[in-house]
């Protein structure tokens, strides 16, 4: 392996040594030597102008960097509720067995680390895990046994076969986004022959609204940033996709990247950027090699670059940084302080990016999805768009669906389309429940199934996972507590505490110990959360726990013991260490459960 | 927080007799208590006010019926968890009094280590330890393998954070429920920096 100070010579000349290249060197530094070492740290303090303590304050941030070595392959399975449901534990159970290793700890000859990670985004071809950063997908137990002998043979990931990295589109419906083809280039022709005053038009009669899920009106959010007076602005791409369950944008910059990267042209022209940057997810790093060839392309094409199109002065170029495995970056002000090297801690807002974000330049923050949808606005006008969709939500809308299903994938459906439509089309049967719009969404019951996905009724930002009656819902919302447990960022008391006393007391409930005054709690909490957290993260932490305990009270109420108040632990067996310690087992060595 | 007092504070209100309080050290180092203390000359006016049940103050070793129950300290054993219920069986009200009872305080720092490693280095391994062994009299309580605050083992209805708590707050407290108002504490008596 290369000696760690020409390496990182090497990464400092090529790519830079402002502060804000922090995270990008960290993260090459980590998959060359699968940690950050400690000489690594003091270069980079040294030359960055970031004291370590700094330094140190990033690595712990982003669950993708260590301190100390990982295995050589370096294995972290995808698990969302969907990966569960398709048996991810047993898989991950089996491949520690097999290869003698605990979860979370690299083996003694250094070889192979094996733990769990957030939602990796193949829900519709789980299960899925992550091999040295790569995303292997439908995990079987045939293709675990490979692997194991691939890394007990010490084949390179490079070696493996191919098909274990195959992640499909899955594409099962599509609408006037996915049929209509973008020729490259002619949505920047259209802003060059009309004007960013007509487009900017185009945009507000389009209707069009931001895809991520708050759902900004796209054509004011240019402007705003537009006439923010400043010497620079930005264009940013939100793909950080980390929501629980939604993979659509995954699929968009698989297949359609050249549209996303038009699109932020596009915004670039008008908003009169120089720079964009797209933010893609750690998990999705196999994508990575693909997008820098587009960009390529179209810097070949004079696409991107200077003297776009041969207009003067239209010059705009794309750079793709990485995440690190933290979900609050996709928040969009987090997403700046990533970019700019550092943790994903949200800002105070306002001000908003638009007038103050990257280095504190108006810049504009858009999911995929938008970007998409707006060149092709730009190209087929604003009452194309409208022409589908509601009033208030127009246009069509990816959704990505999983779960007990029997077509799963990304669904092209006009806004309006309401659930069980969705449900029919993809073949679900006998639901029980649906989460829309990923753990931080909705948890609709069946008689809401009439509901229609539209800001005007419930809103969505592409995700949709299905639940059959089979299925213990209370596992979800466990599982989404969890998630937001450890996808906090910390920041604020309310998620960092309170997410982890609804996290423990949903855990209480599971195990039978919890009474009605910790479902008293559980609200009262949630309440708290829902006032108070700093960012969307920990506002939107208690809504599957709520919504459950609205609208499956049952799931809750079946497991409750009739008691005013029961501990979250036996404690008699809290004692059994000083049993055996002092061979004791007279009565005073034993508690009775309960009160 | 003040939500859970308005049966008290009903019932209180207009009430002639006193109000009835119990206090129990659990596992803390007894500051609470002597905190409580602090209000000094006070004592004469709160004893007007209210009238001990179980308390180390007046050595009382056996509890009733209570409106209040103050906990000091955090659940270690197994005694404290008897302690524990009684109380809570018996007060009205319980309170859990100090960080210790609140989150396990001090205490509680040796749940970083095994209950094993805690007692081999104390009777085992310790310098100077005679006739190594793990006391195992029956009179002595077990140790829970962790140190819990008390509403991790029963229902709790009010917090009184500090460590200690002032005297102040104590005053403050015991006086507002026995004229039936409801609790509250100035800025100054619940700010640690
Ligand atoms: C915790 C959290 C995570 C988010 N994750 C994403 C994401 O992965 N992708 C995204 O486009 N927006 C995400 N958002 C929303 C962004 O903050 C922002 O609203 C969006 O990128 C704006 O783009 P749009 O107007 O095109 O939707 C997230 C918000 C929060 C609070
Ligand atoms: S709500 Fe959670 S994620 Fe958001 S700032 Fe607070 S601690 Fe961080
Ligand atoms: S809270 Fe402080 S004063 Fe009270 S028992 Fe614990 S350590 Fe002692």
């Amino acid at each position: 392996m290369q000696d760690l100070d020409s390496f990182l010579h090497g990464l400092l000349a090529e790519s830079g040594d402002t502060p804000d290249r922090l995270l990008q060197h960290l993260i090459a530094v980590q998959k060359q030597y699968s940690h950050i070492p400690y000489d690594a740290i003091q270069v980079l303090s040294e030359r960055l102008g970031i004291p370590p303590v700094q330094i140190y304050s990033v690595i712990e941030y982003y669950a993708f960097l260590h301190r100390n070595p990982r295995g050589k392959y370096d294995i972290r399975f995808s698990d969302n509720i969907t990966d569960r449901m398709l048996g991810n534990r047993l898989l991950m159970q089996g491949m520690c067995k097999k290869l003698a290793v605990e979860p979370g700890i690299p083996r003694d000859d250094g070889k192979v680390t094996i733990e769990m990670t957030s939602c990796t985004g193949l829900c519709d071809q789980g299960p899925a895990l992550l091999v040295n950063g790569i995303a292997v997908s439908k995990l079987t137990e045939m293709r675990i046994h490979k692997m194991v002998g691939l890394i007990e043979a010490g084949v390179p990931v490079g070696k493996w076969p191919g098909k274990f990295f195959i992640v499909e589109d899955n594409i099962q419906r599509r609408d006037m986004l996915l049929n209509k083809r973008l020729i490259k280039g002619s949505a920047l022709e259209s802003l060059l022959v009309k004007g960013a005053d007509a487009i900017l038009n185009d945009l507000d009669e389009s209707g069009l609204r931001g895809r991520g899920g708050a759902g900004f009106k796209a054509g004011t959010k240019w402007r705003l940033c537009r006439d923010a007076a400043a010497d620079e602005h930005y264009v940013v791409c939100n793909a950080d996709e980390g929501e629980p369950g939604t993979f659509k944008d995954r699929v968009l910059l698989n297949s359609y990247a050249d549209s996303v990267f038009e699109g932020m042209t596009l915004c670039g022209g008008i908003v009169g950027a120089r720079k964009g940057f797209l933010y893609l997810r750690g998990e999705y790093l196999y994508l990575l090699k693909t997008l820098e060839n587009t960009l390529q392309e179209r810097r070949d094409a004079n696409l991107l670059g200077n003297n776009i199109l041969g207009q003067e002065g239209f010059d705009f170029d794309i750079e793709i940084h990485l995440g690190a495995g933290a979900y609050v970056c996709g928040e969009e002000s987090a997403l700046i302080e990533s970019l700019e090297g550092k943790r994903g801690i949200p800002r105070k807002r306002p001000p908003f990016p638009v007038t103050s974000g990257y280095m504190q330049k108006p810049t504009v923050v858009n999911n995929v999805e938008t970007l998409l949808a707006a060149a092709r606005i730009a190209v087929y006008g604003g009452d194309w768009f409208r022409s589908a969709g509601t009033p208030e939500s127009t246009g069509t809308k990816l959704f990505s669906i999983s779960g007990d299903c029997e077509r799963p994938g990304v669904y092209e459906y006009p806004f309006g389309v309401t659930i069980r439509q969705v449900l029919e089309d993809c073949g679900a049967l006998d639901t029980q429940a649906v989460q829309l719009s990923g753990a931080a969404g909705f948890t609709i019951p069946p008689q809401e199934f009439y509901r229609q996905i539209a800001f005007e009724d419930v809103p969505s930002g592409g995700s949709l996972m299905v639940f059959n009656r089979q299925r213990d819902l209370l596992k979800m919302v466990l599982n989404f507590t969890r998630f937001f447990c450890h996808e906090s960022c910390g920041f604020c008391t309310p998620c960092r505490i309170g997410g982890r006393l609804m996290n423990d007391l949903v855990e209480k409930v599971m195990v039978g110990y919890a009474t009605s005054y910790d479902i008293h709690e559980l609200k009262k909490i949630g309440r708290v959360l829902q006032k108070s957290a700093h960012c969307g993260l920990g506002t939107t932490a208690p809504n599957a726990v709520l919504d459950t305990l609205q609208k499956f009270p049952g799931t809750y109420s079946r497991r409750l013991v009739n008691k005013s108040y029961e501990p979250a632990f036996n404690l008699d067996k809290a004692l059994e260490v000083s049993r055996q310690l002092t061979g004791r087992d007279d009565e005073e060595a034993h508690l009775r459960l309960g009160n | 927080m003040v939500a859970q007092m308005s049966n008290i504070q009903q019932r209180n209100q207009g009430r002639k007799d006193k109000l009835i309080v119990a206090t129990a050290p659990l596992c803390g180092c007894f500051g609470c208590h002597m905190s409580l203390l602090d209000i000094d000359e006070r004592i004469f006016e709160l004893v007007e006010l209210v009238e001990f049940d179980r308390t180390p103050v007046t050595d009382i070793k056996t509890i009733g019926k209570c409106d209040i129950g103050l906990i000091e300290g955090g659940v270690a054993n197994a005694h404290n968890v008897h302690d524990l219920r009684e109380f809570r069986a018996n007060c009205d009200t319980l309170v859990a009094v100090g960080s210790c009872a609140v989150t396990g305080g001090i205490p509680a720092m040796r749940n970083q280590f095994d209950l094993k490693e805690c007692l081999e280095e104390a009777y085992i391994h310790g310098i100077g330890v005679e006739n190594p062994h793990v006391p195992n009299d029956v009179e002595i309580p077990l140790l829970l393998d962790k140190v819990h605050p008390i509403h991790e083992v029963v229902r709790v209805d009010y917090f009184l954070p500090g460590c200690p708590p002032s005297a102040d707050t104590f005053w403050q407290f015991l006086t507002d429920v026995a004229a039936g108002n409801e609790v509250s504490f100035p800025y100054s008596l619940i700010h640690y920096d």
